[in-house]
């Protein structure tokens, strides 16, 4: 429970609407878009400006008082469960699109900005942000920057660290500071703002951002291919690449993923081929028609089933949703779906695919696959009852195993969904002891009474409280 | 309390993957930001609810009558999740709780027990809501601040309500209006009336007719027909809606119809759904299969019949979806499609055309503060049209359509009307 005290205080820093307590109220904030995991807050707080965030965190760090940062709480990975209690910092709306900067090429938006309205509204003025998680119609850029989300464009583009430039943040004492800026070369000291981002709110809580843009493609085209093989799937992606072409999208579904999206979205997907390829490809005209041609030709050589260019936007669109639905297709399987983030070096693609399928089949759970076969980033996707508590455990095993042998394959833990809490345990495995001890040195010197998002990415003793009160 | 709480469906609950695709589809989140005003997070509370680590209470009460019944998430919901059948059974635990607690929510239940429950009380205050309109008291009423004595959101919404058909005119109504000669097809269609339709909009059911009958249909005003429930089961009152279902299936099943038709979006998403109503009903389940198997929104089968638009309507028109005409039953391409066959006019689709208006029911009465919040923003995007005619398919948005023109000073300058008045004028 909250001290009455400090609710006061809050209320007097944000006003009394602003500071939420009631019982369905902390319910609410008690999960984000991750299966299982839930832990109520004592408050919800929803600041409106940098000072009174930073009275916020000045309140909670004399009181030593846990804070949660959150966006939309769509991440897949507990980030933003208050697994201690504490204050659930919301801070939707910080929603205003500050700036765009046309000479720099650079924007300047509240972190509470939703993804999707601020492509829009740069692409209104001819510019183009790529990172597009899949989540980008929900999800805040905010959250994006504190997880350092990616999407399907990464292969080409990057992801959201490649394009944060500057950052105004706070620290737990209530320090105001700002990193970086609008400058494309700056090496004055270390890089904080690479530090931040990605930091999943342990460190501090962001107030501002300022995102590079890049000026809009001319154009795009879409081609599909349906392979035989995982390993002609992952053999187009290397000889696409080794012939210096870089698509903006290479995504791939397996078989099971294929089944599960036709028998909902009724697109006539081929059904004895053992993978899907979808690639996208911008830029000039010319370019993009040379790249696509050569990208089927490619695949041709290698013996696939069948490639397909869509010959209009409408068509290319409705293929790119294809992919987009799996893991809502996925989702109507079975009540609980897990969706993980293994990630590979692109060469390891067919190798891990292949151990996931035997992985599935030793313990007994039912484990799609898709994801982007470009940068290695697979989703292994699992559809489960979290009622059936032995089926569980079978799961937990299934994605040790996993993560191990991601790990074994020079691959990571975590592609692009972060640590959070799901998967803290294999973090030193990953970045090994000594990673971890600097990692918590990091975190002591920003955040000394560790207050910032407790219990996440590297906590010492993961302290679990009881989940949700019974009323 | 054990037996309340089994009418929950876990599985459709835990469908829900909180993903949280429903928010920007969400009014009420829109609104307020706040999680116990979205879908997610009401899913949530009912998931705790269910569980028993959530009491049913009066702030459950609030945050699962706040939602507006609009079902734009469900359109959004990648998991498909049933959010319809969600909330009401959600109401229906309320009442429930309530009722076993001897506590009653006085608004909603008077209205729906004592009013929509009986045909011909709606028929008695539809002449009563004419005396008063005929004789100038209403008028009177307002000027001298005698309305003042009604709760507000009353008297806020009675500005937006039209003259009603008077006794007079409603006796002039044949029960069977034939098929013109030259028209080629001939389809037996019975016409749903509705009940708060054939009130305020008596008029409008019988342009229905009469385009039906231009269209070759026979239209059949069935006797008998009773209010279709969709307030009942949107308040929690499951079991008076199942009663009125199968009233209604026992009028229309008489005559042998082909088609079973209603100009109301609110009416005809329920209509579509006796059969999940009645699902379990061993006697019923058949027969509200064979009934929703014919119903239509006149729209769906407007444009399946040869109806010529043969005036000229030089105007600009958008068009206001109804929720429960394009989230609830996808009807969505068809009423755009007559608009645009009217030679003359300038279609402008609106942003957030299926966005809520805020009318819901008797939401707009209940939760009135907030249904003005969702329809000025509705508002916005209307003017923002710059059309001069607003066309929709469902009463209670006809009502708040013509109640934010005149919040949105658009007064003379903008018209709200039913699709089918407006075809009726043109053909």
């Amino acid at each position: 429970m909250m001290d009455e005290e400090v609710l006061v205080q809050l209320r007097n820093i944000v006003g009394k609407n602003r500071v939420l307590t009631r019982g369905n109220e902390l319910y609410t904030y008690s999960f984000d878009a991750t299966p299982i995991v839930q832990a109520q807050p004592d408050v919800v707080v929803m600041p409106g400006d940098t000072r009174e965030v930073a009275e916020i965190l000045k309140l909670a760090h004399v009181n030593q008082i846990p804070v949660i940062p959150r966006g939309s709480g769509t991440n897949l990975a507990g980030g933003t469960v208050p697994v201690e209690g504490g204050i659930v910092l919301n801070m939707t709306r910080f929603n205003k699109i500050l700036e765009i900067d046309e000479k720099n090429l650079t924007a300047t938006v509240g972190p509470g900005v939703i993804t999707a309205e601020f492509h829009k509204a740069v692409e209104e003025c001819g510019f183009f942000y790529p990172p597009d998680p899949g989540s980008m119609r929900i999800s805040t850029i905010g959250g994006n920057v504190a997880q350092c989300a990616g999407g399907m464009r990464g292969l080409k583009y990057g992801v959201t660290k490649d394009y944060v430039m500057g950052l105004e943040y706070v620290l737990p004492t209530g320090q105001i500071l700002r990193c970086g800026g609008k400058n494309y070369k700056d090496v004055a000291g270390y890089d904080l703002t690479r530090l931040l981002v990605g930091s999943e709110g342990t460190l501090a809580v962001i107030t501002e951002i300022t995102l590079k843009l890049l000026p809009r493609p001319e154009t795009k085209r879409t081609l599909v291919v349906f392979c035989h093989q995982m390993v002609d799937a992952a053999r187009i992606v290397e000889r696409t690449i080794a012939e210096k072409i870089i698509p903006a999208t290479m995504e791939f579904l397996d078989q099971a993923t294929m089944q599960v999206v036709d028998d909902f979205s009724h697109l006539g997907l081929p059904r004895n081929v053992a993978a899907m390829l979808l690639l996208e490809q911008d830029g000039s005209e010319e370019q993009v028609v040379r790249d696509v041609d050569r990208i089927a030709e490619i695949a041709r050589e290698e013996g696939v089933a069948d490639v397909q260019l869509a010959k209009t936007a409408e068509e290319g669109a409705k293929l790119m949703a294809a992919r987009r639905s799996a893991l809502a297709a996925l989702s109507r399987l079975r009540p609980t779906t897990i969706l993980e983030d293994a990630t590979v070096p692109r060469s390891q693609l067919a190798q891990m695919v292949e151990a996931i399928i035997q992985i599935s089949a030793k313990h007994q759970v039912q484990i799609c696959t898709f994801g982007h076969a470009g940068d290695g980033n697979l989703h292994p996707t699992c559809m489960t009852d979290e009622r059936n508590h032995e089926e569980i455990k079978r799961v937990e095993e299934a994605f040790r195993e996993i993560f191990a042998t991601a790990l074994a394959l020079g691959g990571t833990i975590t592609g692009e969904h972060g640590v959070g809490m799901a998967k803290m345990a294999y973090l030193p495995q990953r970045v090994g002891e000594g990673g971890i001890e600097l990692m918590q040195a990091i975190k002591q010197a920003f955040d000394p009474h560790g207050i910032m998002n407790p219990g996440k990415v590297v906590a010492k003793a993961a302290r679990s409280r009881v989940v949700v009160r019974n009323a | 309390m054990i037996d309340v709480l089994k009418k929950f469906d876990m599985d459709e609950l835990l469908n829900c993957m909180h993903c949280g695709f429903c928010l920007p589809a969400c009014p009420t989140f829109q609104q307020t930001g706040l999680e116990t005003y979205s879908p997610r997070g009401r899913i949530a509370l009912m998931k705790g609810v269910a569980e028993s680590k959530l009491p049913i209470d009066e702030e459950f009460e609030h945050n699962m009558y706040a939602c507006l019944g609009c079902r734009a998430c469900e359109t959004a919901c990648p998991a498909g999740v049933k959010y319809g059948e969600l909330i009401e059974t959600a109401r229906e635990v309320v009442e429930d709780t309530k009722k076993a607690a001897g506590r009653q929510s006085f608004g909603r239940r008077i209205v729906l027990k004592r009013l929509f429950m009986h045909p011909r009380r709606m028929k008695l205050t539809g002449r009563a809501l004419w005396a008063l309109q005929a004789s100038g008291l209403q008028e009177l009423a307002s000027k001298t601040g005698l309305v003042q004595i009604l709760p507000r959101e009353m008297t806020e919404m009675q500005v937006a309500v039209d003259r009603v058909a008077s006794p007079a005119d409603r006796k002039k109504r044949t029960r069977v209006v034939k098929a013109e000669q030259r028209a080629p097809v001939a389809r037996k269609v019975g016409l749903f009336t509705g009940c708060i339709m054939d009130v305020m909009f008596y008029e409008t059911n019988q342009a229905t007719a009469r385009l039906l009958s231009k269209a070759g249909c026979d239209v059949v005003f069935v006797d008998q027909q009773q209010c279709c429930g969709a307030l009942h089961a949107h308040s929690g009152e499951k079991a008076d809606a199942k009663v009125l279902a199968k009233q209604n299936i026992e009028a229309f099943e008489a005559l042998d119809l082909d088609v079973i038709v209603n100009n109301a979006g609110g009416c005809g998403a329920a209509l579509k759904e006796y059969h999940h109503w009645l699902k379990d009903d061993p006697v019923w389940a058949d027969r509200a299969r064979n009934f929703v198997a014919k119903v239509r929104d006149i729209s769906e089968l407007l444009t399946t019949l040869p109806l010529q638009v043969t005036k000229t309507l030089n105007a600009r028109v958008t068009y206001q979806d109804s929720c429960h005409l394009a989230h609830g039953q996808g009807v969505r391409k068809q009423p755009r499609d007559l608009i645009r066959s009217i030679p003359g006019v300038e279609y402008i689709e609106m942003e957030n055309a299926d966005g809520c208006c805020g009318s819901a029911g008797i939401y707009n009465i209940t939760n009135f503060d907030m249904s003005m919040r969702v329809l000025d923003d509705k508002m916005n995007h209307v003017a923002d049209a710059k059309a001069s005619i607003v066309v929709t398919a469902n009463p209670g948005c006809l009502l708040q359509m013509k109640k934010g023109i005149i919040r949105a000073g658009l007064e003379g300058r903008m018209e709200a009307v039913h699709i089918v008045d407006l075809l009726d004028r043109l053909v």
